[in-house]
């Protein structure tokens, strides 16, 4: 290609040889319909199938075009961690970014390869749009923009916990689980998209997404304070729960869920127990009802009652048959997996709250039911399920077979169990695990195994 | 506005008269507006009338995540939306550390100059229209059109991209696109002689051009001119060259000038510009290849993203000129301040409003399309 120089005089004539593309053929293309590029991002498909209602998109969209909209027809599982709703989309709003197909925690939402819609009169009011898999006004156009491993923007693999190793597990029988530092709680806290169907699964509603916002935050005084709104176990949850929440997270449909419950320990080991006491005293309301309740045992339903009747200002009184309180949490399970300190912790809290707890008291023995209801406006009964579960087969009663629940207590009692020379443990749960390293660690002496 | 609550204002005798020039005028670029004086059809003072189209972007910006900004940052400068992005991604990644993968910033160098090329074409055709030869806007737009075509398989998108995020790009290249961007850069170059014969060496436009709006590169400095703007008074200044941003300081271009600092010596420079871009391109092509890896480096949720404290700076060269931004974190997940430095801020006001004046009429339009305005850039 001729340079043109500044000077250059040029022709008036120059243009007259673009009449030669007279005699070409002419590029104009027809205009049909054809699809777009294979990434093309077009008009928004939901696969209701996959998708879940966790509403991510509608957080991530930069123009408030998504509105969650709730469809009474469909599944609804808090459980599971599926809601009843999906996105619409308005068109007036939508820039097709593509942003809430990469963030969609289930890769249900994609863009289709659709250029132009056009509609009929009477959709014209319809530019707000539910997408399903049909696309647009049912015109079945094939996916452009899908999520690919480039563009997803959900972390999807969790930060590990760190865990004694094994041969160090065998001589201690000290908590095997480290728990998160710093840096790894805030990564692990900021992989939550904050759809809240942790919250709706657990059974006591805690308010997860606030908590770990809280620690994303870095405001560990908050995510406490967050815990406790629901749970006066926090210790104890954030290290046995069965994490109901974790089986809900949306980011678990494709990856690892949120450690919701190493998050919950995280805050709590690292703001301290004399800051956590501090932080809930100061949560206590002043009032004070004049009313008196009495609780009959101190496991965890009748301690957290205790927490919350007395954070409403009632006088209350925990009765408890065994010499400690913590019920089934300090005698049902094994030190490695919750040591007593942070029982302790958990209840030095409630007990700072002006739980009164006296042990050793077993109702009808050292004390009289009648006396109980006589002294107070009201008595709960939290004795919890102290029986443990039979095979029903035949023999099951032999005076050698134990369950699980009652050896597991007596080895928390530290009664004198003698070490047989082998046992047989049936099912293969949590719990049969636990026992013989539970019965091991109390008592010296070997003993073979079979599950 | 009822006709028997207004009253005429007399004005007393005069050879001036006020004219607007835009927002609504086929003249003007985007939604902006010229208030010239003119005594006959000379201009005798000029003054720049921005904010019809003032969105506030900076300020939008201020309440938006880091992430949610890529969709919006392109929406500054319609026909060249490719730096905007690729400025921001490259501030957010200067304030939070993060690695840009190779890869990443060799496709962000094609998406550069892929819309180079496009802004530049899409110029030819504005600037020819402001002296009535239309064919060259329609060939333009029509030979502009292939590359959106390329840019809808690289990223998705035909005109606002948001192919980049902070940390590098959203997608790998379609399998058999390096082969249609060599097929599309043979096109383009096979079309030249053609632009040339119709437009760079047509006598009228010529004419027209030559002496039309011009500074000094003393003036041109003075007025903070970046760009092909101020290459075409002379001095040999691209960010891509002397500030290498990116794979810039592994390719090999020239940085045409011309000396005149007229509406003609912006023209050529860009006409030139367009053979760079094209030598670049193939560069980039010949070297894909050879390059793996990802193309994103790790990043955190984006509802969850917090970005250290401090400030960077960063500049491009937008196919208009120096293109910066400058984004300030306060620690959070949202940007503290950005302010968008675009060169068309220089040009389509100071710069404008002093050659306007001493122009005829007629050379108005030519003269805010020659320094290649883009009105959003004022109004951010």
């Amino acid at each position: 290609m001729a340079d043109i120089s500044y000077k250059s005089r040029g022709s008036i004539l120059n243009p007259l040889r673009s009449l030669s593309f007279l005699t070409r053929k002419p590029v104009t293309l027809p205009l049909e319909p054809r699809a777009a590029s294979a990434n093309y991002r077009g008009f928004h498909l939901n696969d209701w199938e996959k998708c879940i209602g966790c509403s991510t998109c509608q957080k991530i969209c930069d123009n408030e075009a998504i509105t969650m909209i709730h469809i009474p027809e469909l599944p609804a599982d808090p459980v599971k961690g599926v809601r009843a709703e999906r996105p619409a989309i308005d068109y007036g709003r939508c820039c097709w970014c593509g942003l809430c197909v990469d963030v969609c925690p289930t890769a249900s939402l994609s863009l289709s390869r659709e250029y132009i819609h056009i509609c009929n009169d009477d959709e014209l009011d319809s530019y707000f749009i539910l997408p399903d898999p049909n696309g647009m006004h049912e015109l079945h156009f094939e996916h452009g923009w899908q999520k690919t491993a480039d563009s997803d923007l959900v972390d999807l693999k969790r930060q590990a916990m760190p865990v004694q190793a094994a041969d160090e597990r065998l001589q201690t029988f000290a908590e095997f689980t480290a728990g998160y530092d710093d840096q790894q709680a805030l990564v692990e806290a900021s992989r939550c998209v904050q759809c809240g169907m942790c919250h709706d699964a657990c059974p006591a509603h805690m308010h997860a997404p606030d908590y770990i916002r809280a620690i994303w935050e870095q405001d560990l005084e908050e995510a406490v304070r967050q815990i406790y709104r629901t749970n006066p176990f926090a210790h104890v949850c954030g290290r046995i729960c069965t994490r109901r929440c974790e089986t809900a997270c949306s980011i678990g449909v494709r990856g690892e869920p949120v450690a919701i419950r190493w998050l919950k320990r995280y805050a709590m080991d690292a703001l301290g127990h004399d800051r956590v006491k501090a932080l809930v005293a100061g949560m206590q309301g002043d009032s004070i009802s004049g009313r008196r309740v009495a609780i009959i045992g101190a496991g965890p339903a009748g301690l957290t009652a205790a927490f919350d009747l007395a954070q409403q200002g009632h006088r209350v009184t925990v009765y408890e048959a065994l010499p400690e309180p913590g019920g089934m949490m300090r005698y049902g399970i094994p030190a490695y997996r919750l040591p007593h300190a942070r029982i302790d912790d958990d209840i030095d809290v409630i007990r700072s709250t002006g739980v009164e707890i006296q042990c050793n008291v077993r109702i009808g023995e050292t004390l009289d039911m009648t006396q109980l209801q006589d002294e107070n406006d009201a008595v709960l009964l939290a004795i919890g399920l102290q029986f443990g579960r039979s095979t029903r087969i035949k023999g099951a009663d032999h005076h050698g077979v134990r369950s699980a629940v009652e050896l597991l207590r007596s080895i928390g009692l530290q009664r004198d169990l003698p070490v047989p020379h082998a046992i047989v443990v049936i099912g293969g749960g949590n719990t049969p695990w636990t026992l013989p390293a539970a019965w091991h660690a109390c008592s010296a002496g070997n003993m073979a195994v079979s599950m | 506005m009822r006709p028997e609550n207004y009253q005429a204002v007399s004005q007393p005798p005069s050879h001036e008269f006020e004219l607007n020039i835009g927002p609504n005028h086929p003249g003007i670029e985007g939604n902006y507006a010229l208030k010239i004086k003119v005594e006959g059809d000379m201009v005798v003072a000029a003054k720049a009338d921005a904010g019809y189209l003032h969105r506030g972007f900076e300020k939008l910006m201020e309440g938006r995540l880091w992430m949610q900004n890529i969709a919006l940052v392109p929406r500054i400068c319609v026909p060249d939306p490719a730096p905007m992005e690729i400025c921001y991604a490259l501030g957010v990644e200067a304030l939070g550390g993060l690695q840009l993968p190779e890869r990443a910033q060799w496709l962000r160098v094609m998406q550069l100059e892929l819309s180079r090329l496009a802004a530049h074409l899409f110029y030819f055709g504005g600037v020819a229209a402001t002296m009535g030869m239309y064919s060259n806007m329609f060939w333009g737009v029509a030979d502009r059109d292939l590359i959106l075509d390329l840019f809808e398989a690289f990223t998705g998108g035909r005109v606002y991209s948001m192919y980049n995020v902070p940390g590098g790009v959203r997608r790998e290249l379609p399998d058999d696109f390096l082969g249609r961007l060599g097929a599309l850069l043979d096109y383009l170059e096979s079309r030249l002689p053609d632009y040339d014969r119709l437009f760079f060496s047509n006598y009228v436009m010529l004419q027209r051009t030559r002496g039309t709006g011009s500074m000094t590169q003393q003036q041109a400095l003075e007025w903070g001119v970046t760009g092909p703007n101020l290459r075409a008074c002379g001095l040999a200044f691209d960010v891509r060259r002397d500030d290498p941003y990116l794979v810039y300081d592994q390719l090999e271009f020239d940085v045409p000038t011309e000396t005149a600092g007229d509406a003609l010596s912006r023209i050529l420079v860009r006409r030139n510009e367009l053979l760079q871009s094209i030598r670049i391109l193939r560069q980039v092509a010949a070297q894909l290849p050879h390059v793996a890896g990802p193309v994103r480096c790790p990043i955190p949720n984006p509802l969850a993203w917090n970005i250290p404290p401090g400030e960077s700076y960063t500049r491009v060269e937008s196919s208009k000129g120096e293109l910066a931004y400058y984004c300030v974190s306060s620690g959070g997940d949202m940007p503290w301040r950005v302010h968008v430095r675009g060169p068309s801020q220089m040009h389509a006001v100071q710069v404008l409003e002093n050659l306007a004046v001493g122009a005829r009429l007629e050379d108005v339009a030519q003269i805010i399309f020659s320094l290649d305005a883009c009105p959003p850039e004022v109004d951010r």
